[in-house]
């Protein structure tokens, strides 16, 4: 096996738990605040830090230039593609583009529809899917393009980029067969590394995960935290895929306001200690509260 | 079938409130199975027409006519009224029909009356689901005789996204996942192994990125030239 091209890729090589945080760039040029919130809080408690891309078709600022602010300053981005706003010309383009900007773990999403957003009267492109993009990543990483040449032989690329390539996967949802034999299909074409949709239920993802140990693909079980009971029914009613249990709702809504994040905190620390040892490391989504990612380190007991 | 709508009413008042002589067109092809564009549906836009255009105290003369299809030259023989002799003709066929028939009547003024939408099957009694998106290359074989194209709101070819939802698609909570409808039927019938296989990006060029698409039998294209 080649060297590690990635913090994130060395650290899953050498067995370690690895934890990730997430942002999202603003709506908006100020970027101040959420780079000021990478590099106090995450920067020393995370090994990377995914970059959202357009997050639920909700137009914001883009996620390569997010992903390279942070190269600047030492911070490990994890850049997120989808496949909602790009045809395979603009996302070969931009993986090129990312690779020059020093940004080596991308993350390979279909992309929320573009009726969730704040646009919804824009086209959705989806010329690849998310399998098709890992496709496109194994392409450009042999030298090569999607395209062909004039006498109809592949493009030759002058200087190939190297990705360490990753996937999502939706563990608790009702219907897992399929979500599995996408996982297969995507490790195929060249995923490396999952980060998974919310977990809340620890039996469910460990049966996931035996289901999934054929591949032998490091999982990084996603959460996200949890503010208040309200968005915790909220994701049960309406974020496909995500089952939070009555227990999370129980203890949110009975911590008095001035307590939430800490409950929340703990929750997530019970979560990631629970199910830490079947899977490979923990994405967290703190949505806004990257300030509680430290504590959630040590709640975890990882810190 | 192709299944077109009736654009709003004022929409083509709009249209035609300037017009002194109007006639409403109707086709005898698609637009009458589902009941939204035929002689009938041509009869009554007309009479509503000429009762909006009395209340707002305009002279219009409006007229109805239908043909067999608007989108063959062979059945315009049969039309009664004389196009060139209307201010407008709006059309409630497809837009096929709207623009063949402006393109064979060109001195005609040949006005959209209706919004076309999808290739469609009739579901239930006045209810008609989308089932071909004419993508030019089809997948039907490997997806259980479902299409992901048109099926699935994000046209993907490799299985369902994180947005299936106990069957249903994140996009609208009435409308079916197609993939998981597609897995349900490969699973049913043993043939999960065409899911599991990767599909390569699709050609696109099949579908519309090739700019205008033509069918073309050419035996029969020489044939017609020889005679």
């Amino acid at each position: 096996m080649s060297e590690p091209i990635s913090k994130l890729q060395a650290a899953l090589a050498a067995g370690q738990f690895v934890v990730t945080g997430e942002v999202g760039p603003p709506k908006g040029t100020n970027v101040g605040p959420v780079l000021h919130e990478a590099e106090e809080y995450l920067k020393n408690s995370v090994t990377a830090v995914n970059v959202t891309d357009i997050q639920t078709a909700v137009m914001r600022a883009g996620s390569m230039a997010f992903s390279h602010m942070l190269v600047d300053r030492d911070i490990e981005p994890v850049y997120q593609m989808v496949c909602r706003d790009r045809n395979r010309l603009a996302l070969q383009s931009d993986l090129l583009s990312a690779y020059t900007l020093g940004i080596r773990n991308v993350l390979a999403l279909t992309g929320d529809h573009t009726t969730m957003g704040d646009h919804k009267e824009a086209k959705g492109v989806y010329d690849l899917d998310s399998v098709g993009l890992l496709q496109a990543m194994s392409i450009l990483e042999s030298g090569q393009d999607m395209g062909l040449d004039m006498k109809g032989n592949p493009n030759k690329l002058d200087g190939a980029p190297r990705f360490f390539k990753g996937c999502c996967v939706t563990p608790c949802t009702d219907e897992i067969e399929p979500q599995i034999i996408k996982l297969e299909k995507k490790v195929e074409a060249g995923a490396q590394f999952v980060q998974t949709q919310a977990v809340y239920d620890p039996a469910a993802f460990e049966k996931f995960m035996s289901g999934i140990a054929h591949l032998k693909v490091p999982v990084l079980v996603g959460i996200v935290m949890l503010k208040h009971a309200g968005m915790a029914k909220y994701m049960n009613n309406f974020v496909p895929g995500v089952v939070v249990p009555d227990w999370i709702i129980k203890k949110l809504s009975e911590a008095a306001k001035e307590d939430r994040q800490k409950v929340s905190i703990d929750i997530c620390g019970q979560l990631i200690r629970e199910m830490k040892h079947c899977c490979q490391g923990a994405h967290l989504m703190t949505l806004g509260w990257d300030m509680c990612m430290p504590s959630i380190v040590q709640a975890a007991g990882l810190a | 079938m192709i299944v077109a709508e009736r654009k709003p009413f004022d929409e083509i008042m709009e249209m035609v409130a300037s017009c002194k002589r109007v006639l409403v067109l109707g086709c005898g092809g698609c637009v009458t199975v589902c009941l939204t564009g035929g002689e009938r549906q041509a009869e009554m836009l007309a009479s509503q027409l000429r009762l909006a255009a009395g209340a707002k105290g305009l002279a219009m003369e409006v007229d109805f006519d239908s043909i067999t299809r608007q989108c063959d030259k062979e059945f315009f023989a049969n039309l009664k009224k004389d196009l060139a002799s209307y201010d407008a003709v709006v059309s409630i066929a497809c837009g096929v029909g709207v623009q063949y028939m402006g393109e064979q009547f060109a001195s005609a003024r040949i006005l959209p009356g209706m919004n076309t939408q999808h290739l469609a099957a009739n579901t239930a009694p006045g209810v008609w689901t989308e089932y071909c998106h004419g993508c030019g290359e089809c997948v039907l074989a490997w997806t259980g005789g479902i299409c992901p194209i048109a099926r699935c709101s994000k046209s993907l070819v490799n299985g369902a996204c994180g947005g299936t939802n106990h069957g249903k698609c994140e996009v609208k909570a009435e409308m079916d996942c197609g993939w998981l409808l597609i897995y349900k039927k490969l699973q049913e019938t043993g043939r999960l192994d065409e899911l599991r296989k990767l599909r390569p990006p699709r050609n696109w060029r099949k579908d519309r990125s090739d700019g205008v698409r033509r069918l073309v039998l050419k035996d029969m294209v020489e044939e017609e030239t020889k005679s």
